[in-house]
């Protein structure tokens, strides 16, 4: 089940009718439905897709869409803006207070508090505000040990007893510490429970009871399906949240939960987890999350992933020999590498909105190619890698035989990379002459 | 007879079963009492509510489905298919449609893969190998734990492989339950390439005559391209040390995850040899009705189910009684 996205859908159900000049009720009501499964894809709470559909509905006829011109893109919009102003327009962050800031993470198990205790440390640490992290998660084994490993990494300040003192009492010898020796803030990371666990959420009431602690985050896990809601209502009633942090989004999971919860709760999502260095949480932007649930493409964090894959002096190194003509396999196969490391070719291609769609197959087609390309450049000796002129026939059996695959594939290989040299002489031919290149310059690289 | 009716009555009139399967059954009843709760009284409120069947009825029907993670496409296949049923056999008692439902959903299940052994299939000699793997967070350490307890408990030689090198603290917390359990563990530096300490691991296992050798494997996002090609590595070297392994390849998932749990098993698939699912966290409020999705496009069996957090708590899957826990049960009773 490749979710499509819900642009596509909406223009397909436009495909479907074509003819028609004008959008009519019963179109409508197609599109309401695609928008509803839509939305349940990307696991938004089926109570919250309901009225979230009425309400579209209600603001597409206020807004007379069945006289636009492409009434389609008129109902997409009005989808997104929905969603951007159910999550809030403005990023909400941290409320401090004097002298301590007290953080309690809690949520189920396995949705990533003791690394997010740790990146948030990391964060405040870096804004120059001192930081505590306290283990009051006594029960899973090793817990104690990965937090004092993250906190190292982070550069903020540990605190354990061990797996025999109460979590409350730890709480409060950490809370005492962190006031004695000058601490801004002070983090506790709790054992994950379920919601429906008295002895372990009372477990919790107390230490906010005890700690008044200034945030209560919970962490949701952004491929979190139906039932969050409930797990969300439960802690809030009991502990009375200030926030959520979504971890994992850096997933394909659409993050649906996201919308379900702050629909249903209004607790703002103050922060979401991008990736497993400890720098990798970022501040919650809903409109990026808006996109992300329709699948409409979020060029911005494209741009923002390609900048940290891609090495940017090397980049600049290898445009330049390109230029010159010097551009070797081994060049080709480092970019072809960079590219990967902004994600698959699919992923890039469904952030980008108005791309032309890859069907699956393709996708799998252009993986394997990129994976024939890797085994057979590694086969060869770093001088053939700079020479591939020089290749004979037994050189080339050779390097089809290391990599396990055919004389065939070298020799297409070796055509790509004279294709791209090409290309590249010509760029600069067009570049001299001021003169623009035709259009799909680049498909030298991996075949895309 | 319906096959509702089939297994309502499997369960409640069957005569005092061997002890073994009581404690099973009793160990799905407490497991999924809460996700049952709501599930199955609704059902049943549902069906006194309506003194026949129509639209709105089918429509909390899907309702009750999306809500326990079935997932959309699925659900409107089954609530298509009944809608045809109750209209070719004019059926028009909520309590028929509800059974019809179940049958379905059996029907679906039993039909869309292979034929299922939920135990372990040791390989016929030499050490048996099981690859662990999945997103982060789902519980793969804990399921270890739990399966190896399960085998040593058989009369198995189990041995554990630390192969998640990156998380802080993995090591420790597989080390952990590999004292309590007795058994022997394998292990490598911090951040070293998983693929050389599942190479010592399989050395180890056919120097000791292991029968059961559990690799785990460090969670990672099924998007990470260059984190799934390593578990590929993991796989292609196991292999090379020991013909046909990893003979098994379980994907955790954990009850609560969405949609996304398919392209999870999707992406799994491509570079481990997945033989099967083990479903984690069904304790809680969460219905995990993603397995059923799974089941429905991919064909992967459910083989285990963890249903607390005890030791014994890791359950053979069962499709009987998941749906009679899910759907049925209870609704007498409660």
């Amino acid at each position: 089940m490749a979710f499509e996205s819900l642009t596509d859908k909406l223009s397909n159900v436009f495909k479907k009718m074509r003819g028609q000049a004008k959008l009519t009720e019963a179109n409508m009501d197609e599109m309401l439905r695609e928008i509803r499964v839509a939305l349940l894809q990307s696991d938004v709470n089926f109570k919250v897709v309901k009225s979230f559909v009425n309400d579209v509905k209600e603001k597409a006829l206020g807004q007379d869409v069945y006289s636009k011109v492409n009434p389609s893109q008129m109902i997409v919009k009005i989808v997104h803006d929905e969603i951007q102003e159910l999550l809030g327009s403005e990023q909400e962050g941290i409320q401090y207070e004097k002298p301590l800031t007290v953080i309690m993470m809690v949520g189920l198990q396995g949705t990533g508090k003791t690394t997010t205790a740790g990146k948030l440390g990391y964060r405040f640490q870096k804004e120059g505000k001192k930081t505590l992290v306290a283990a009051c998660d006594i029960y899973r084994p090793g817990a104690i040990d990965q937090l004092g490993a993250v906190c190292e990494k982070a550069g903020v300040g540990f605190y354990q007893e061990g797996d025999k003192v109460k979590p409350v009492k730890i709480a409060l010898h950490a809370k005492e510490k962190a006031l004695k020796e000058g601490y801004d803030v002070l983090i506790l990371d709790t054992a994950g429970r379920l919601q429906i666990d008295e002895a372990l959420m009372d477990e919790l009431k107390e230490i906010n009871h005890e700690l008044h602690p200034k945030e209560v985050l919970l962490l949701v896990d952004a491929a979190a399906g139906q039932d969050a809601v409930n797990v969300a209502n439960a802690f809030n009633k009991d502990l009375r949240l200030s926030g959520v942090i979504l971890s994992r989004l850096d997933g394909d999971a659409r993050g649906g939960a996201a919308l379900s919860i702050k629909y249903l709760t209004g607790l703002p999502i103050k922060f979401a987890g991008v990736g497993e260095k400890i720098a990798e949480l970022e501040p919650f932007y809903p409109d990026r999350m808006a996109d992300r649930i329709l699948g409409m493409g979020d060029i911005v964090t494209l741009v923002e992933k390609a900048k940290e894959a891609i090495d940017e002096k090397q980049a600049e190194k290898d445009a330049k020999k390109m230029m010159e003509g010097e551009f070797t396999l081994e060049d080709m196969l480092r970019q072809m590498k960079q590219v990967q490391k902004i994600g698959s070719i699919g992923m890039i291609a469904k952030l980008i909105p108005g791309m032309p769609k890859i069907t699956e197959e393709q996708q799998a087609q252009a993986k394997k190619e990129m994976k024939v390309f890797e085994s057979i450049i590694q086969s060869m000796t770093p001088y053939e890698r700079r020479h591939p002129e020089t290749l004979r026939f037994s050189h080339k059996n050779r390097i089809a035989k290391g990599s396990g695959l055919t004389n065939a594939d070298v020799n297409r290989v070796l055509r790509r990379f004279e294709q791209s040299k090409e290309m590249m002489k010509q760029m600069k031919q067009y570049q001299k002459s001021g003169k623009m290149p035709p259009r799909g310059g680049f498909g030298g690289l991996g075949g895309f | 007879m319906g096959l509702f009716s089939f297994l309502k009555n499997k369960f409640s009139k069957e005569k005092p079963a061997p002890k073994e399967e009581e404690t099973s059954r009793e160990a799905y009843e407490k497991g999924l009492a809460k996700s049952r709760k709501a599930f199955a009284s609704r059902l049943e409120e549902l069906s006194k509510r309506y003194a026949s069947v129509n639209e709105e009825y089918f429509e909390e029907l899907e309702q009750i489905l999306i809500e326990a993670d079935v997932g959309v496409e699925l659900t409107l296949n089954l609530i298509e298919k009944l809608l045809d049923q109750a209209k070719r056999e004019k059926i028009s008692d909520p309590k028929t449609i509800n059974e019809a439902l179940v049958d379905a959903m059996f029907v679906d299940y039993a039909t869309k893969g292979d034929s299922i052994q939920n135990e372990i299939q040791f390989a016929p000699e030499g050490p048996t190998v099981l690859l662990v793997c999945g997103v982060n967070g789902v519980g793969k350490t804990t399921s270890i734990a739990k399966l190896a307890y399960r085998y040593q408990h058989k009369g198995k030689k189990v041995a554990l492989v630390a192969g998640d090198t990156f998380r802080a603290g993995a090591v420790e917390q597989l080390t952990v339950w590999a004292n309590r359990l007795g058994v022997p563990i394998i292990t490598g530096p911090q951040d070293a390439d998983p693929s050389s300490v599942a190479y010592d691991g399989a050395k180890f296992a056919k120097a000791n005559n292991i029968d059961l050798l559990i690799v785990d494997t460090a969670g990672r996002l099924q998007t990470k391209a260059n984190l799934m090609q390593e578990l590929g590595k993991m796989t292609r070297v196991l292999s090379k040390e020991i013909p046909g392994a990893p003979h098994e390849a379980f994907l955790i998932i954990d009850a609560t995850t969405g949609q996304n749990g398919v392209l999870q098993a999707k992406a799994f698939k491509d570079v481990a040899p997945l033989t099967g699912i083990v479903i984690t966290k069904m304790d809680g409020t969460s219905k995990g009705g993603i397995i059923l999705s799974i089941r429905d496009e991919l064909g992967f069996p459910v083989r285990f189910i963890g249903l607390g957090e005890k030791m014994e708590d890791l359950r053979e899957f069962d499709l009987d009684q998941y749906l009679y826990g899910l759907l049925l049960g209870g609704a007498t009773d409660e």
